[in-house]
């Protein structure tokens, strides 16, 4: 068993070889952004290139720094020099830096996008001074672009794991929860549930097998934060998840991830293999009384898998329907074994807290909601990306001071916030803070952290038709009110669309909206009426027009909308339905 | 005809025998056909059903759940569209509609061709980089497309596709 000293000394001479050695160490981003951006294009023109003109040099493929604008971003460490971040960089591009950079010394400045660490360049602005760096506070994300996913070392010498190793060698499970109910985290998965408090569910059933179930289903289009810390930096992640375990006195982890996403898969199984070879997982953990195992399982294409219990069901091998409640997860979970779920997200925080206590973390937010936020930037936005601010900092300074406002001299008409089910927030309310509570009095979802900036080119009922189609297509179908609901609201919002719609429609939406709030089994149906109502809430005037004047304002309407069908052909090309409740 | 599904029926045995889960479901074993294969054969659920002590109806039951699996062979190319939010609202629909026209669909679906298989993706991930498609699994967003914007993006998304439909390579 290797001692937990050695194994940090050991990481450290690893890192100090790659950081402070002779040979150039040459970072490049790809995650899923930079894979779409060419970034696997880009490493093997480097590496050609490289290898043409004689060059040593370390090439490591890390995950996602957050600027996703900025991809594919390479990040050159010259000997002697701070770390240069070069901005969409394509494969063409790679011989002439190459050339410039490493076999001269000339920085160019005219692809550069910032510097990080000791000295300054003329001419290439430090990263901490980048409005987009400037008011982040990285916690879950401190390693995240940093350093290579593939390699265990790195995340040791970046301080891992030593919270693992100061829990089961100083702390008791009860120390444990105890710190992570001072931190005050609350669930960063949606539903916003203190996570020592569901610790505390978990540690008081009885065991010996018990399960941490940590959710990577992050089907909510316009977030990707999930799958952006497996892909970036795994092992904070898989540490969380172990400390969970030995908080509560569980036996098995299980990284439930959706099937396809090769970034995130591949190299969570890498990292759970590598804890594995160094003991940092299976038996005896760092020499400790406890044992922990873990490994990933995969789930199909449904939303609502992501949903707690359909989860466990999904894991089971069976289609992710949501099971009734009670009994809860810590009591009956998955294959009937007490259970505990957490979002990714609020893992990959536990280490930090454990390290640096439970105070420290609460220090930071604000007093309903502690600690970050880790938001994912889409849509009409300068600079699209992936970033974690302190709770409390309004969603104005994110949007204009932090990701850039919005480009053209545009103005922002609505955020939507939360995934499908989260609706939609006006620009009128943007200077409500990043809280749990006091976006959702604002009628906005935080959920796990998706924020698409739409601007006034938009229309609220186009929207809202794309926000139902994707919750009716996605409903699991196991109780009516939602499969059905889901489907008769998409009706109407067509025929609102398609300006065919008819008076009582209104009306009837909002029967069939209660209805499925009060009759649903889970969150998918309780909320599907949402996006309608925060729509309805905040532009009535655009549904007036569809409605009413038989136009719609923006035009968007006018252009076809292609969504999949799924259990709906009969009833689209039905007459409207008459319902009678 | 016998030996080709002999052929596939040892296939569809390997991927069983080979899946990467280490908790083998009915899940994990159809996920692992469709890895192999591309999509679920009847004679595929009989044998999930056999290697995991199931059910045909429970395994019926679950792929037709999931919306990834299909039960014909999928063209030689996928190409994936996300229509996500994001996506959207930076022009996911004009690609989808150029698309459909140059394949000649209605909607997502096959060409008569067998050559390509145009899905609707809920969303690919990539949201910063959007819109984005991909092509056999391949994310690819208008940044690894030079950079290009609005009309002349959707036009070589399309130039992109055709190759795929002529069988020319598209390195
Ligand atoms: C329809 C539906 C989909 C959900 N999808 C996800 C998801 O993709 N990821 C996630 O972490 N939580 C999702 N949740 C919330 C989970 O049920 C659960 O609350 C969460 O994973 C708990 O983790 P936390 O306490 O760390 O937030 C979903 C809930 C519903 C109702
Ligand atoms: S509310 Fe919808 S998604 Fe949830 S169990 Fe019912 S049908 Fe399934």
């Amino acid at each position: 068993m290797p001692d937990f000293e050695e194994l940090s000394q050991e990481s450290q001479r690893r890192f100090q070889e790659l950081e402070a050695g002779d040979k150039p160490w040459i970072r490049v981003g790809t995650a899923v952004c930079g894979e779409a951006a060419g970034a696997f294009q880009v490493i093997e023109a480097l590496n050609a290139e490289l290898d043409k003109r004689g060059i040593a040099a370390n090439v490591s493929a890390v995950g996602c720094l957050g600027l996703c604008y900025a991809e594919t971003l390479v990040d050159i460490l010259k000997p002697g020099k701070p770390r240069i971040f070069y901005k969409n960089v394509t494969p063409e591009m790679v011989p002439g830096l190459v050339e410039s950079y490493l076999v001269g010394d000339d920085p160019r400045q005219d692809l550069a996008l910032a510097s990080f660490g000791d000295g300054s360049l003329e001419g290439i602005p430090r990263l901490e001074d980048l409005p987009m760096w400037s008011r982040q506070v990285r916690i879950a994300l401190r390693n995240c672009g940093h350093i290579d996913p593939l390699d265990i070392y790195q995340y040791i010498a970046q301080g891992g794991y030593a919270a693992l190793n100061k829990a089961v060698t100083q702390m008791e499970p009860a120390d444990v929860i105890k710190e992570m109910q001072d931190s005050g985290l609350r669930g960063r998965g949606g539903a916003a549930f203190p996570t020592g408090t569901k610790w505390s569910f978990l540690a008081r059933s009885p065991g010996p097998l018990k399960y941490i179930l940590c959710n990577c289903e992050e089907g909510d289009p316009g977030a990707y934060n999930d799958k952006g810390i497996l892909e970036s930096d795994p092992h904070s992640l898989i540490e969380g998840a172990i400390l969970a375990g030995y908080a509560t006195s569980a036996s098995n982890g299980v990284v439930f991830i959706r099937h396809g996403h090769e970034g995130p898969i591949h190299r969570t199984m890498r990292a759970i293999e590598q804890a594995y070879e160094l003991g940092l997982l299976g038996d005896n953990i760092l020499g400790s009384a406890f044992s922990f195992h873990m490994e990933v399982s995969l789930t199909g294409d449904s939303y609502v898998a992501g949903e707690e219990t359909a989860l466990m069901e999904s894991i089971e091998g069976k289609r992710a329907m949501p099971r009734a409640r009670p009994p809860f997860p810590a009591a009956y979970g998955v294959w009937g074994i007490p259970s505990n779920i957490n979002n990714i997200k609020s893992l990959s925080y536990v280490s930090e807290i454990i390290s640096r206590g439970g105070e420290w973390f609460a220090g930071i937010g604000t007093e309903g909601s502690k600690g970050t936020a880790i938001l994912c930037l889409s849509g009409n936005i300068a600079l699209p990306g992936m970033i974690e601010v302190p709770m409390g900092i309004t969603l104005r300074e994110v949007i204009e001071d932090v990701v850039g406002g919005v480009p053209g001299g545009r103005k922002v008409k609505f955020l939507q916030t939360g995934g499908p089910l989260g609706g939609v927030l006006p620009a009128d309310q943007m200077d409500i803070e990043l809280d749990f509570g006091v976006m959702s009095q604002a009628g906005a979802i935080l959920g796990s952290g998706g924020i698409i900036v739409a601007d006034d080119r938009a229309c609220a009922v186009n929207m809202t038709r794309l926000l139902v189609a994707f919750c009716q297509y996605e409903s699991c179908g196991k109780c009516f009110p939602c499969r059905l609901g889901m489907t008769n609201l998409i009706e109407i919002l067509e025929r609102i669309a398609r300006f065919e719609s008819r008076p009582q429609d209104m009306e009837l939406m909002r029967t069939i909206g209660q209805n499925m709030a009060a009759g649903s089994l889970c969150g998918h149906g309780q909320l599907g009426w949402n996006p309608v109502q925060s729509a309805l809430r905040s532009f009535p005037g655009d549904f007036a027009a569809h409605m009413e004047e038989k136009r719609c304002p923006t035009g968007q309407c006018l252009a076809p909308v292609f969504t999949p069908q799924r259990t709906r052909s009969r009833w689209t090309s039905a007459q409207p339905l008459e319902l009678r409740f | 005809m016998t030996t080709n599904q002999d052929d596939q029926t040892q296939k569809i045995g390997e991927a069983l025998a080979n899946q990467s889960a280490r908790t083998v479901t009915v899940l994990s074993s159809l996920l692992a056909i469709e890895d192999a294969i591309g999509y679920i054969p009847p004679r595929a659920i009989e044998q999930v059903a056999a290697y995991t002590d199931s059910t045909i109806n429970d395994v019926w039951g679950v792929a037709s759940f999931y919306t990834n699996f299909r039960f014909t062979p999928p063209g030689e190319h996928t190409v994936e569209v996300c229509w996500g939010p994001t996506c959207h609202l930076l022009g996911a629909q004009e690609i989808l509609q150029a698309a459909l026209q140059a394949l000649g669909l209605s909607e997502e679906g096959d060409t008569p061709d067998g050559k390509i298989s145009l899905k609707y993706n809920t969303c690919l991930g990539a949201c910063s980089q959007g819109p984005v498609i991909s092509v056999d699994h391949k994310i690819i967003g208008p940044q690894a497309l030079g950079g290009l914007k609005g009309d002349a993006m959707v036009q070589r998304i399309i130039e992109i596709i055709s190759q795929l439909k002529t069988g020319a390579s598209n390195a």
